[in-house]
């Protein structure tokens, strides 16, 4: 499949914010447990989920360069009964609207107790929307990665490793960018997200390298025969019905040699997965606040390159009618 | 209930593009158009067509066969790319099956090509919007347009009649008959998507004629050269 730019930066922006907000409440709730420090609501909470809520909007801003016709984006909530991609339409702003919500609760400090669970746990507003919406936030990951595990045509994406693989890789990122976050704004918090960002990627790395090699030892169910019906080990095309392009030739393919590709999926594994585990742990040796940010660019970076792959390494049958120009 | 769809004929398909012309033509300046194109008469040229023929070689030379190939949207009873539109602008018609696209609500996500195994959809980039072969819709429902002209361009144009038009859900068209009798077979059939439209195989046309076959016995400016397997006179165009 031909990687397009808003596609990549929508799924990588949204992922990192969905993860960013989860990483958040997760602080909340453990500090909650007394389990880490209390932080600020105003210079913590409610400044990161606007940062998550950037992320999310400019994935949402990446996703309209997508369409033909932005402005009837509204329709595309319709078909939420059969289309994964309408239910993200709908799942993507009702997540950032709580995650805005979170934030301004935060921002203007309604965090008195409303009640008290067992006499142990105080419930403030803020508990409840980070609640809801981290239930959102999972949903959302669901529906993106579902848009391509979905299309059982395509048989790279059509695996339960891509849905692991969006949630996994966005809490990673979301969880490097808290440490980030954190070290940038001196909260002692970068020790315990730095832990969990490099404990999501650890995990993302099997997945995604499983992936990886199910896909090389992948055995496609389609091939010339059947899409001509003809029954000879021998077809080849003389002529795909044109001699120049079309939608056809353009959309389905990646257009890079093999070695790009190849160089491509080595520089992700590294930028993704290496760099920042390597960084998050040395910054914890020197105690610095520069390295967990430059942890968070470099595994974007890598992100974008990753999801780029992902499109390009899928093979879509319709392939298999337009092999030879003339 | 109804289920138009094509019947192409492989066996006759002479590779004439007449059908991808009079599709163009017919459908640019119709319900379904336009069909632009980027750069017609330049180098690299690019447009949208719904119907494209496509050229096969089987076998080794010398023992190749060539097939002439129509391809175009073969609307499928179970369409995939039907539920995964997000706006409900790609739709099936109850009444006749024909698959669509509402150029009004489609947003131009190209969601529903990624759904479609065969790539029968093609992007239109000027108006922004995913085009598809319509069956000629706007023809074959226009009751003020002669029975025999209710049919898709490509169909009326074929001059070897590769094309038959029907509805395969009624059991005594022409088009459920020549898929029954001839051996009408589907595109991609592992997917379930149950094209509609269906293809006619190429048949080898064998005759046995033995060598004697070749040779009148009785003929009587041969006569000398036939040895015949016995002294009797022959009496007429019996073959030994």
């Amino acid at each position: 499949m031909l990687p397009a730019f808003s596609v990549i930066f929508l799924t990588t922006l949204i992922g990192v914010g969905q993860g960013l907000f989860l990483a958040l409440y997760t602080g909340q709730v453990y500090s909650l447990a007394k389990l880490l420090p209390a932080q600020d609501s105003l210079s913590f909470y409610a400044i990161g989920s606007f940062v998550a809520l950037g992320f999310l909007a400019g994935g949402l801003l990446a996703s309209f360069f997508h369409l033909g016709h932005p402005e009837r984006a509204w329709r595309a909530a319709s078909q939420w009964r059969t289309s994964w991609l309408s239910r993200e339409v709908i799942v993507l702003p009702i997540f950032m609207s709580l995650v805005a919500l979170y934030g301004l609760v935060h921002y203007v400090g309604w965090t008195t107790p409303m009640f008290t669970i067992s006499g142990t746990l105080p419930v403030d507003f803020t508990l409840l929307v980070g609640f809801i919406a981290s239930v959102a936030a999972f949903a959302l990951f669901i529906c993106t990665a579902m848009i391509y595990a979905g299309v059982r045509f395509v048989h790279e994406w059509h695996t339960w490793l891509t849905v692991a693989n969006y949630l996994l890789i966005g809490l990673a990122s979301g969880f490097m960018l808290a440490a980030a976050f954190s070290a940038y704004s001196s909260v002692p918090l970068v020790g315990f997200f730095g832990i969990w960002a490099v404990v999501f990627t650890l995990i993302a790395l099997i997945t995604r390298v499983t992936s990886l090699i199910r896909n090389r030892t992948l055995r496609h169910k389609f091939n010339l025969k059947s899409a001509i019906g003809v029954r000879h080990s021998n077809i080849q095309q003389k002529a795909q019905g044109f001699m120049g392009e079309s939608f056809n030739t353009r959309e389905f393919f990646h257009h890079k040699s093999e070695g790009v590709v190849r160089t491509i999926r080595y520089l992700f594994l590294l930028l993704v997965f290496l760099v920042p585990v390597v960084l998050i742990i040395s910054s914890y040796l020197m105690q610095s606040t520069n390295l967990p940010i430059v942890a968070f660019l470099v595994q974007y970076l890598g992100l974008m390159l990753e999801r780029w792959y992902f499109f390009a390494e899928a093979n879509h049958p319709q392939n298999l009618y337009y092999q030879t120009k003339s | 209930m109804t289920q138009l769809a094509l019947v192409i004929d492989l066996n006759v398909c002479v590779g004439c593009h007449a059908c991808v012309t009079s599709c163009k033509e017919w459908n640019t300046s119709g319900w379904a158009g336009p069909m632009p194109d980027q750069r017609p008469y330049d180098a690299d040229p690019c447009g949208v067509f719904f119907n494209r023929v496509q050229t096969y070689e089987i076998g080794e030379y010398p023992n190749t066969e060539t097939l002439h190939f129509p391809k175009s949207c073969l609307h499928c009873e179970d369409p995939p790319c039907v539920p995964v539109c997000p706006t409900g602008a790609s739709y099936k018609r109850e009444d006749n099956g024909v698959v669509l696209v509402d150029y009004d609500k489609c947003i131009g996500c190209k969601y529903c090509s990624w759904a479609c195994p065969y790539g029968a959809r093609e992007f239109d980039e000027k108006n922004k919007v995913m085009k598809k072969c319509t069956l000629c819709i706007d023809r074959i429902t226009d009751m003020s347009l002669p029975e025999s002209e209710r049919k898709p361009a490509c169909v009326l144009a074929c001059p070897t009649s590769a094309r038959i038009f029907g509805d395969v859900h009624d059991p005594d068209s022409e088009a459920s008959r020549a898929i029954r009798e001839q051996g009408g077979y589907q595109l991609q059939p592992e997917w379930g998507t149950e094209p509609a439209n269906h293809y006619l195989p190429r048949r080898r046309t064998l005759m046995h004629i033995h060598r004697d076959e070749l040779i009148r016995a009785d003929n009587p400016l041969k006569k000398e050269e036939v040895e015949l397997p016995s002294d009797q006179e022959t009496i007429d165009d019996i073959a030994w």
